[in-house]
């Protein structure tokens, strides 16, 4: 027997939609032309991006339609706002950014802080993973160019609160920016209410194709474009559009704001149910992350004494598709960076699970997961050295040598 | 996901001799929890026949780990002590039908677990004891001189990556790079003049790193090399001696285990008494260092302590360690094994 399977991976990539691939085909096989040609080729490819962009600026409440830059991604995204933002205030050369950002921020700000002198100050968060507000505050100043701290994490699904945090930003005169990759889709955004001047999306998080994201920037800010070139987003970022793509994202983004209200409360039912499921089944494991203010598709759920990848390879067997902050599964030999500035202890980091739900995500899967864990984690407990069957840990202190 | 083999997945999802072993006569354990693999090995050798009658064990970790330890154990049951050391990480890697590159550590895991076990059959000391100093290189994953030089040999390994991968040394904060590198090329270089490696394969120190071509993560097997011919030494290197691990022969008496040796002539409350001094002479350097380490208990030859601040981290903790357990030998004048106390 086969089961269907189960993908609760979405905060790694989403499905995209099918009316999404719909509505893109026909700009690859009928209207490819150039959006900048006069000819009949491409003449529909302008309305279709305009449109597209006015879908998106619905989704995050943007003011003006011209405030959105597309781009290639999440990642592109985040590398322009913090170029940009130190370019445009050469005076100012610090860079405030959280300990638990995705790569896309941390690398870079590790690169600019070795190779173009850069101060950047890298706030911790509590274990719950809540941002230190009062380091923060201590780290501003009038040399900050800029603070980047993410909207929503994509290991823990914490939210961080924007609004506030760009409003400090504000008073010591510093631009602010936030990698809203995995808030988009999945909380309310209205970005004209706000004091955020910048902030990146990612279209392949919110059921559109991949390869391509967008920066908002707020108008008035000042901006340097990464990529040079074409007149293209006026000037902002050179590139010939990737027009099919662009018109999916804006597809997506119409059904996700169309379904939104309906969706959310559907959603953080269905984790909350994921989540009672298995803690109330399963003995020394705990929920990670901010509880009283998360995504409502996120859970990262940390299992002692045992390891994420054996975890995840045992779920897959059965059809179920999870994340897990284990270092085996990356290639990299330590635990996710964010449970370790969290403080989560190694006996439990080694075993967090993340299981992210989408909107396609049904009750029958749910408790499909919810009957399948319990018994995995016994197995491999049995097998663990540091688990003893009467509960708890066990007497195992390896020789350290 | 890691494009594991079939035999791999079998040995993941069905086990065998998973499990404790009530009447083992020989343990070995290693890694850490922190350090995000571990492996107790368990033996119930024949003390008349020295046969490995029965093989259990029980591991953290990843799915490759955990197929490691259950291949070890297959691979050692019903052979003699003898014969069970000479298996090496490339037994378990070849009975497995290879692994991924970057899990190589596990079958090293194994066989270190072994090499414990056939040490606490023995009662040998364990290894470590034939260096002198600055024995671990890698302290974010423990990892000393000496397990990285077997796997160096017993795997010809070339490059600093591959030493990562079958090792994990390196594999944390790097800082090790510099003398892992000397290592490696110290080894390497022995090599060459064992005639078990070719001149042109060696690793250099502070050599260009050569563009090695980029390994699929899939079934791993090094090529046997054709025997070197006896090539000249690497040019801009001394060849240097390098003191070979030494292994004790099996010898056919089993010793008594850990006999308490009498020219120390201490009673155990005067030895605990002496290694709190110890401690209290060394803990300035662990405050100076943002962390503490206070002693719980010392119980025949184990020194348990309780590790707090920046000590208590898998970093620090393999390195304070490591420097306690040798001062408790030289002034006591018997070895003595240090563990921190289960973190609650
Ligand atoms: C928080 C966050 N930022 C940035 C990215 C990168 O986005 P992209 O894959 O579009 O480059 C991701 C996706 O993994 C993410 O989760």
């Amino acid at each position: 027997m086969t089961l269907a399977p189960i993908y609760l991976d979405n905060n790694a990539t989403t499905r995209v939609f099918p009316e999404v691939v719909q509505e893109m085909v026909p700009f690859y096989t009928e209207q490819f032309g150039n959006a900048s040609s006069i000819h009949a080729f491409g003449e529909e490819v302008g309305g279709a991006l305009r449109q597209a962009r006015r879908s998106l600026q619905a989704l995050i409440g943007a003011e003006f339609d011209h405030e959105i830059i597309f781009t290639s991604g999440g990642t592109e995204s985040n590398n322009t706002a913090i170029r940009s933002a130190l370019a445009a205030n050469p005076k100012r050369t610090e860079f405030i950014t959280s300990k638990v950002e995705h790569p896309a921020i941390l690398s870079l700000a590790d690169w600019l802080e070795k190779h173009e002198g850069v101060t950047v100050h890298r706030i911790p968060v509590d274990n719950e993973g809540r941002l230190d507000i009062d380091a923060y505050r201590a780290a501003l100043g009038p040399k900050t160019a800029l603070v980047s701290f993410m909207w929503a994490n994509n290991e823990t699904g914490t939210i961080f609160p924007v609004d506030g945090l760009a409003e400090l930003a504000h008073q010591a005169g510093a631009l602010f920016h936030t990698d809203a990759v995995q808030a988009v889709g999945k909380v309310q955004i209205d970005l004209k209410a706000t004091e955020i001047d910048m902030l990146s999306l990612s279209s392949h998080k919110l059921h559109g194709p991949k390869g391509l994201g967008a920066l908002y920037v707020r108008k008035g800010t000042r901006f340097r474009p990464l990529l040079r070139g074409g007149h293209q987003e006026r000037g902002r970022r050179g590139g010939t559009e990737n027009a099919p793509a662009i018109i999916g994202l804006g597809k997506a983004a119409e059904m996700t704001l169309a379904t939104m209200e309906q969706d959310l409360p559907r959603i953080v039912a269905l984790r909350d149910r994921l989540e009672a499921g298995i803690v109330s089944q399963v003995s020394h494991c705990f929920v990670t992350g901010d509880r009283r203010d998360r995504l409502p598709n996120t859970t990262t759920i940390a299992f002692e004494y045992i390891e994420g990848e054996a975890i995840l390879m045992m779920l897959n067997r059965q059809g179920i598709a999870a994340s897990s902050g284990s270092a085996c599964t990356s290639g990299s030999l330590e635990p996710s960076h964010v449970l370790r500035a969290m403080d989560i202890p190694f006996t439990a980091a080694h075993g967090a699970i993340r299981f992210s739900l989408s909107r396609e995500t049904t009750e029958a899967e749910v408790d499909r997961v919810i009957a399948a864990v319990p018994a995995i984690i016994d197995q491999l407990r049995e097998m663990s050295p540091f688990w003893s069957s009467d509960g708890g840990k066990a007497q195992f202190n390896p020789e350290y040598a | 996901m890691w494009d594991y083999s079939e035999k791999v997945k079998d040995h993941f999802f069905n086990p065998r001799n998973a499990g404790a072993l009530e009447d083992a006569n020989a343990v070995g354990e290693v890694g850490s929890i922190s350090c995000g693999d571990a492996l107790k090995l368990m033996l119930k050798v024949n003390p008349e026949t020295e046969i490995i009658e029965d093989a259990r064990f029980q591991t953290f970790g990843c799915g490759s780990a955990i197929a490691s330890s259950s291949a070890l154990t297959e691979l050692i049951k019903g052979k003699t002590i003898v014969e069970a050391r000479a298996l090496t990480n490339q037994d378990i890697a070849e009975f497995l039908g290879g692994l991924p590159p970057e899990k190589m550590h596990c079958s090293v895991m194994g066989q270190e677990a072994l090499t414990a076990a056939v040490a606490a059959w023995t009662g040998e000391a364990v290894d470590e004891d034939d260096h002198e100093e600055g024995a671990l290189i890698c302290k974010c994953f423990a990892v000393d001189a000496g397990m990285i030089e077997r796997a160096i040999r017993t795997n010809k390994l070339t490059s600093l990556e591959m030493v990562t991968f079958y090792t994990k040394a390196g594999g944390g904060c790097s800082s090790c790079r510099e003398p892992l590198e000397e290592l490696l090329a110290d080894v390497n270089a022995a090599m060459v003049a064992d005639g078990t490696l070719s001149a042109a394969e060696a690793f250099v120190f502070g050599a260009a790193p050569a563009p090695t071509p980029k390994a699929k993560a899939t079934g791993f097997v090094i090529p046997d090399l054709p025997p070197a011919p006896p090539a000249a030494p690497a040019p801009l290197q001394e060849p240097i001696a390098i003191q070979p691990i030494r292994v004790k022969p099996v010898t056919a008496a089993k010793l008594p285990p850990a006999p308490a040796p009498a020219p120390a002539a201490r009673t155990s409350a005067q030895e605990a008494i002496a290694i709190a001094r110890i401690l209290e002479e060394m803990r300035p350097t662990f405050q100076a260092d943002g962390g503490d380490v206070t002693l719980l208990d010392v119980d025949g030859n184990r020194v348990s302590v309780e590790m707090t601040g920046a000590c208590a981290g898998c970093q620090i903790a393999s390195l304070t360690l490591g420097g306690l357990r040798k001062r408790i030998r030289e002034q006591l004048g018997r070895d003595f094994i240090v563990v921190p106390a289960p973190r609650n």
